[in-house]
């Protein structure tokens, strides 16, 4: 049998060069991670000693690196619970038909299309601490806070520690609504009709099919939605990068900005692995999740 | 209709505005701001959703003329094409071999495949910036075409696999009965069913390549040879000045027109997320 016509032996061949691609741009540079974090490289030597967990040690004591840490957790959690609520209100919303259907779910997806660090720059002007558009609103339209004395002052969006990172939290908001919304959206469409229907005939409310049918069912999809808003939020640096880079005091890093500062503004390339490589835990931890949640829907 | 169906119906229609507002927002923003006049920008008591001095096209002059900006297009869409050209190359035969001939084994590849989408990369910059100054490509576009496929392969990998395994086994059954191999049944008669699942793959790897930012901001260091995604924040908000005009214009004309064709396949996109979990 010639090479063509023996399906394995095709099927090895035809996926060997994807595999050599991913080993070599993926697998070799997570390798090549690894022995950065135990050893002393910068960009600057070509080969650097092994330390042990010394990087890992010092990051650990680091107080703006336990603060990264700390946001890294807060930026993603808070961020992908206030998108479960904003995209099952959105998605059941979306499920009805109505005219001018197709431009609002253009109009919803856009943040998630465009590219991130052009749409926050958006909100970088929204949030802008002379001309921004919500203090504009504050002083001229509600009367609270303006630039006169005597007038309470307008906020600094970007440079107040706790306001920097709400504004943070509203723009991972914003970007990661799109796709759990979406996803969502073929979750509740695969519901079968039938069951909305027994529902009102025994009588169901809106309120009470919606939390004893409707989100039972489509929880399975929504939390895929969900660990992959968590995914791109925890390992996201560009929002942070764009709005404040790390400001006010690294009041507001996350990890993968801080590895980005690090490794190569700073050249400390083996500190910056060590950092980036706490983010790898949490990413093994949600693939595993979504390999369950996937396993049990296709059981269901 | 009563007065419950009716007051339903203001509900709905008023989150839907709510949610479209907060979504399309900063875009209509930006498309506003980029025809003020400097004047009104610098002044903040000028009503902002207006144009109390007139409109201008200043800004869009300059950003044309006197930055980089069409540049940074002409560098997205090179990398963009050879990009597109590498991982077609690499992800519809393996989409296909994943999808036809390797049975469970092949099943678990795939999800394999596909889990390396979420290795991200800010856990590989770093190392991957010694390898492209090893292999002396730093701050040139070929940094790009080298990595960018790490992260469009083994998504597009995975979405030619759903494509492949929706097109009947019979077919190419039927080619081989009347005499073609298996791989010539593959090229002759299973590629040309499947362009429009090319196409989208075509989509998709185009819109990554333009998202992508840490790359580019970590391989890069000269403004020409910045793609747009990362030339406009790093390039045109520099020091304290910013041309929020010239900025603003920028963003939108390089973020919403290919959100209008993306959106033509994102039910594709979506079916790509959810393969397993949508199965039942």
């Amino acid at each position: 049998m010639r090479i063509a016509d023996s399906p394995n032996a095709l099927a090895r061949i035809l996926i060997a060069p994807a595999l050599i691609y991913i080993g070599a741009v993926i697998g070799l540079p997570f390798i090549l991670s690894l022995w950065f974090a135990v050893s002393d490289v910068t960009v600057s030597s070509a080969a650097g000693h092994y330390v042990g967990l010394e990087n890992f040690r010092s990051a650990l004591d680091d107080p703006s690196f336990r603060r990264a840490l700390g946001n890294t957790f807060l930026f993603a959690i808070l961020s992908q619970l206030i998108v479960i609520v904003l995209a099952t209100t959105l998605a059941v919303a979306l499920r009805k038909d109505f005219r001018g259907k197709w431009m609002v779910r253009l109009l919803i997806l856009l943040p998630w299309v465009a590219p991130v660090s052009l749409g926050s720059i958006g909100w970088l002007w929204i949030f802008d601490s002379i001309y921004s558009l919500i203090n504009y609103a504050l002083y001229h339209w509600l009367h609270v806070c303006g630039p006169l004395p005597g007038m309470t002052p307008c906020p600094v969006w970007l440079g107040q520690p706790r306001l920097a990172m709400a504004s943070i939290i509203t723009v991972q908001v914003w970007r990661t609504l799109p796709l759990a919304t979406v996803i969502n959206l073929g979750g509740l469409s695969s519901i079968p009709q039938d069951i909305h229907d027994a529902a009102s005939i025994d009588g169901a409310g809106f309120f009470r099919t919606l939390f004893q049918i409707t989100i039972p069912l489509v929880l399975p999809i929504l939390l895929v939605a969900v660990l992959f808003g968590f995914v791109f939020a925890f390992t996201d640096m560009i929002v942070v990068w764009v709005l404040t880079r790390g400001g006010p005091y690294d009041m507001t890093q996350v990890l993968a900005s801080m590895a980005f500062f690090k490794g190569i503004d700073g050249g400390d390339l083996a500190g910056a692995s060590a950092i980036a490589l706490f983010l790898f835990p949490v990413l093994a931890a949600a693939a595993i999740l979504l390999l369950r949640l996937a396993r049990r829907a296709e059981v269901v | 209709m009563n007065a419950r169906e009716a007051s339903a119906k203001v509900a709905h229609r008023t989150l839907i505005v709510l949610f479209s507002l907060f979504a399309a927002f900063p875009f209509a923003w930006m498309l506003i701001t980029a025809f003020k006049k400097t004047n009104d920008l610098l002044d903040p008591n000028s009503f902002p959703f207006g144009y109390p001095r007139g409109m201008t096209l200043e800004n869009l002059r300059v950003l044309f003329e006197e930055t980089l900006f069409l540049r940074w297009i002409g560098n997205t869409v090179f990398v963009g094409v050879v990009v597109v050209i590498i991982t077609l190359l690499l992800a519809v035969p393996a989409g296909y071999a994943l999808a036809r001939l390797s049975g469970t084994f092949g099943e678990q590849l795939g999800i394999g495949i596909f889990l390396t989408y979420l290795v991200p990369p800010t856990i590989l910059f770093i190392p991957l910036a010694k390898v492209v100054s090893t292999l002396h490509l730093q701050d040139t576009l070929w940094s790009l075409v080298l990595t960018y496929p790490s992260f469009t392969i083994p998504f597009c990998t995975w979405l030619m696999m759903g494509f492949f395994k929706a097109i009947p086994k019979d077919i190419e059954e039927a080619a081989m009965v009347d005499g073609l191999s298996r791989l010539g049944a593959f090229t002759k008669v299973i590629l040309p069913m499947s362009v429009a699942g090319i196409l989208t793959v075509v989509i998709f790897t185009f819109t990554l390549v333009m998202q992508e930012f840490v790359y580019g901001l970590t391989f890069i260091n000269s403004g020409r040879n910045f793609t747009v995604s990362v030339g406009v924040p790093s390039f045109l908000v520099r020091g304290d000045v910013y041309f929020w005009g010239s900025l603003m214009g920028a963003c939108f004309i390089a973020s919403v027109p290919i959100a209008f064709l993306y959106n033509l396949f994102v039910d594709r996109f979506i079916a790509g997320f959810t393969v397993g979990a949508v199965k039942g």
